[in-house]
């Protein structure tokens, strides 16, 4: 598991020059101080992780559990509570910051969030079914699964075949991206490559664990 | 306006001279090689424009020998040392990929005359 993770949100995808001056396509994360509201133990929580929070909410969209969880951490309430599942929490207490320079510029991170929904879709755009042919007599089968099983035998469908239905909303981690910087001022992480899920979404960084 | 404007605005060039399809120009590249840098002059017809903001290219058109050659640049990239507009080119389309089917006087772009 992780040693260091931070939560941020989506911005968009641009590019930037490097070094060698070539591009270098980048996804923009704003990571505001992340104030941690509680510490959970593998004593007595079962396992290891810090609950954040990041941004401000209005006190009057709180409800009374909420308001009493942040007033019990002494936090200021934030935008949503994220938690950061860590291979060990010494040296975080609650009321501190976790702030973007956990992650240094070239390290290897996993970023995952919950990827755009495509509602309910067939088998071509969900599980890259090849389709039907377009010509040679098809009628009205051009996106069809094809045949979904035998006859008498086994006289069912089988549990797990690949059909149509929903798509997306899922939580989606992708691997070993690289951090091209991480600007503590300004609070955004630029990370190479693309980010699961859309613009305005909450993503959990976390350093690489299957790096190398 | 865009959500990156934030990263993108440190990385756009100020010094690009505005030109467009049609317009002859003098794209001077840094050139790399064994360690040493120096600058080679790309000269001929941006027959494209395209992208927007920091993803912006242009792309040069130009005869070598008899030879066709385009090369596309990103607008606000830093290894072009400086972009000079020679000639203003008097063109009704943005895209001049007509031009690739077209060879000698039938390739020629009028100039642009100031009313």
């Amino acid at each position: 598991m992780a040693q260091r993770a931070i939560v941020g949100e989506k911005v968009g995808m641009t590019q930037i020059w490097g070094d060698d001056q070539r591009i270098i396509p980048v996804t923009v994360l704003r990571v505001d101080p992340a104030r941690i509201v509680q510490v959970k133990t593998t004593e007595r929580d079962g396992y290891n992780a810090v609950q954040v929070t990041f941004g401000n909410q209005d006190a009057s969209k709180l409800n009374k559990p909420e308001a009493g969880h942040f007033a019990k951490a002494g936090v200021q309430a934030g935008r949503r509570l994220v938690e950061l599942r860590l291979d060990s929490v010494d040296g975080f207490e609650v009321g501190k910051e976790i702030c973007v320079d956990t992650l240094t510029a070239g390290e290897k991170v996993d970023v995952t969030a919950v990827s755009r929904g495509k509602g309910f879709a067939g088998g071509m755009k969900r599980h890259n079914f090849s389709g039907q042919g377009a010509s040679h007599g098809n009628h009205k089968h051009h996106r069809a699964p094809g045949s979904i099983g035998s006859c008498s035998f086994p006289g069912r469908v089988l549990k797990g075949l690949r059909m149509a239905g929903h798509m997306g909303h899922d939580q989606v981690t992708t691997l070993n991206l690289v951090v091209v910087q991480a600007d503590l001022e300004r609070g955004l992480l630029l990370v190479r490559g693309a980010v699961p899920g859309p613009n305005g979404g909450v993503v959990i960084v976390r350093n690489a664990v299957k790096a190398n | 306006m865009k959500n990156t404007d934030i990263v993108d605005n440190q990385y756009l060039r100020q010094d690009i001279p505005s030109f467009s399809p049609g317009d002859e120009v003098k794209v001077h590249v840094r050139v790399v090689e064994s360690g040493k840098e120096r600058v080679q002059i790309f000269q001929g017809n941006v027959i494209a424009i395209s992208g927007s903001g920091v993803a912006e290219t242009y792309t040069v058109r130009k005869l070598s020998y008899g030879v066709g050659v385009e090369r596309t640049f990103p607008k606000h990239s830093p290894s072009v040392a400086k972009i000079e507009v020679v000639r203003k080119g008097d063109v009704r389309r943005a895209k001049l990929y007509y031009l690739r089917d077209r060879t000698g006087k039938a390739a020629k772009i009028r100039e642009k005359r100031d009313r």
